[in-house]
């Protein structure tokens, strides 16, 4: 909004936008030096990167981490130009990705299939998730519920979720274009808990009680099914690094790899990986 | 006289550095933005609602069509009732009660948009989508959360152009028998013409602009909307929602969106400008 005063020609107030933003970079400029360990990136990691980051700061209090969201691929754009020591991302590299950065595995995140409590279907297979995002099953009634309008609930382009959503489930379909669009997992819960014709995907250890969960091919969304392989959403987290990290980020990252970091996300509905 | 000279020219030091930073930001703006509506070609761009960046799809139809309705929708909310406000407050309220009325919808423009966002999602959309159908995010929410936030603009602006016009006029009108309505939309009204355009065209840079609030009510569908309860994104919100991630050619399509941004508003305030001096060319009414 501020943006478009420029328009309106309130000069004053561009001078005035020009002002803070001299500042807000000068502000800026002290950052990524020092003792810091800068990690962003993906908004689903997000949470769980700044519960690892207390702990561990609860353990090493001369250290210091910061954690910031952005997105999966903003945190890629970070650790490229040197503003992140790590970025978080919630989807697989693409192969010129993993041609530039290191991605290492952290953790596994189930994606759940999220309706509104009093909708009735509790089972889906695979394709027909798949016709119900991308328009082609457009009634409650074709998958066994209550005769009523599907509205697909999806996220912004180049969430990691949806990336991650788009490749295990999607196949060669599209999502139509009249699914609804919200920027954070915690939209998708409001619009899920109150509108009952809603369905949406979210990160399995963000589901909440409020929602209902709908199983896939027959298996619970749970962590010991991902961890079993049975149940197919699932997808990485990884901490992505570009060349030598140094050795507060090393620190850190040794931390989230140990025993006691993985238990932590294990404790918050994450699937381990050692 | 020195002293004067100095002043002049730190001031005009302040006024360039301002209308340089305005130029800075437009050239860069097309800069980033026009090679690739030149790329994916005007139809292709404009007259496409395929909206696809990870495919290189870049048609921003829906969304133009979005704008535009959404801040139809909020003036023909916010420009009636903003109008009406402000033909009360000085025509047929005691100006007692004006006084208090008038700041109290001055603050009504303070309030943060997420704020109004935040009251839509809560209260609005819920009852759309109870009594009206739909999913409830939607054109109808996102005009009337923007109607509400253009009325303290209109009304404000339209209050200082009524009141600006001589009260000879008022007078001379009411002394020859007409009646205080009569005064009011064919002497007051039309003289103060070219300030109340300027209302509505302001209301209208604001509807257009605004982005969190809209994000929050309308829903973001990228298909162009069949009624009033269907859901819809607009070009800021297009912006705002993507530009986190975007990069390439993603990110040069969040630019001409700006553009195209950029160009309507444009036209909005050049043809303000037009009607306000052609309203001034022949001053008062006939």
């Amino acid at each position: 909004m501020t943006g478009f005063c420029i328009f309106r020609g309130e000069k004053s107030s561009i001078f005035l936008l020009l002002v803070v933003g001299i500042f807000s970079i000068a502000g800026c400029s002290g950052h990524g030096r020092g003792g810091t360990v800068n990690v962003v990136g993906s908004t689903s990691v997000q949470p769980f990167a700044e519960l690892l980051a207390e702990e561990y700061l609860a353990k090493n209090p001369t250290r210091n981490v910061e954690v910031q969201g952005g997105g999966s691929t903003a945190g890629l754009q970070a650790v490229r130009t040197g503003l992140a020591h790590i970025g978080m991302c919630s989807r697989t590299l693409t192969p010129e990705e993993s041609g530039e950065f290191k991605g290492t595995l952290i953790a596994r995140d189930g994606l759940a299939i999220v309706v509104n409590p009093s909708n009735p279907v509790g089972n889906l297979s695979l394709s027909q998730l798949c016709d119900l995002f991308s328009g082609a099953i457009a009634n409650w009634q074709d998958v066994g519920g209550v005769a009523g309008p599907v509205r697909p609930i999806t996220r912004e382009e180049g969430s990691g979720t949806r990336d991650s959503f788009v490749h295990l489930v999607m196949g060669d379909s599209h999502i139509t274009r009249r699914a609804l669009t919200q920027e954070s997992n915690g939209a998708v819960r409001e619009l899920v808990k109150g509108d009952p014709g809603a369905i949406g995907y979210m990160s399995l250890g963000m589901v909440g009680m409020e929602l209902k969960t709908v199983r896939i091919e027959g298996i619970e969304p749970t962590a010991d099914n991902v961890l079993a392989g049975t149940y197919n959403l699932a997808r990485p987290f990884l901490f992505v690094t570009k060349g030598e990290i140094s050795a507060e980020a090393t620190h850190f990252f040794d931390f989230v790899m140990s025993e006691e970091g993985q238990d932590t996300l294990k404790r918050e509905g994450l699937v381990r990986v050692r | 006289m020195n002293q004067d000279k100095l002043i002049a020219l730190a001031l005009m030091t302040v006024a360039l550095s301002a209308v340089t930073g305005l130029a800075v930001i437009t050239v860069f703006i097309f800069k980033e933005g026009v090679p690739i509506i030149v790329d994916a070609g005007l139809r292709g761009f404009f007259l496409s609602s395929d909206w696809d960046p990870a495919a290189g799809r870049f048609g921003i139809l829906s969304m133009i069509v979005g704008s535009l309705i959404v801040t139809l929708g909020a003036m023909a909310l916010g420009g009636v009732f903003g109008l009406s406000l402000a033909i009360v407050l000085t025509q047929f309220c005691p100006a007692k009660l004006a006084a208090i009325i008038k700041p109290v919808v001055e603050l009504l423009a303070g309030i943060p948009s997420v704020v109004y966002g935040f009251m839509g999602v809560v209260t609005l959309v819920p009852l759309i989508r109870t009594y009206l159908g739909g999913p409830g995010l939607s054109v109808l929410a996102a005009s009337i959360v923007l109607g509400i936030m253009v009325l303290p603009t209109v009304t404000s602006i339209s209050v200082d152009a009524l009141q600006a016009v001589p009260r000879s006029y008022w007078e001379g009108s009411v002394a020859m028998g007409a009646t205080k309505w009569q005064t009011t939309h064919m002497i007051m009204l039309k003289a103060a013409r070219s300030g109340i355009v300027a209302a509505i065209i302001l209301g209208m840079g604001r509807a257009l602009g605004e982005t969190m609030a809209v994000i929050m009510v309308a829903g973001n569908a990228l298909e162009v909307p069949g009624s009033l309860l269907d859901p819809v994104r607009t070009l800021t919100s297009n912006i705002a929602l993507e530009m986190g991630y975007a990069t390439g050619r993603h990110r040069e399509a969040l630019f001409a969106t700006g553009v195209t941004l950029f160009v309507i508003i444009m036209i909005f305030n050049t043809t303000a400008l037009v009607i306000a001096r052609r309203g001034a060319g022949k001053r008062g009414p006939k």
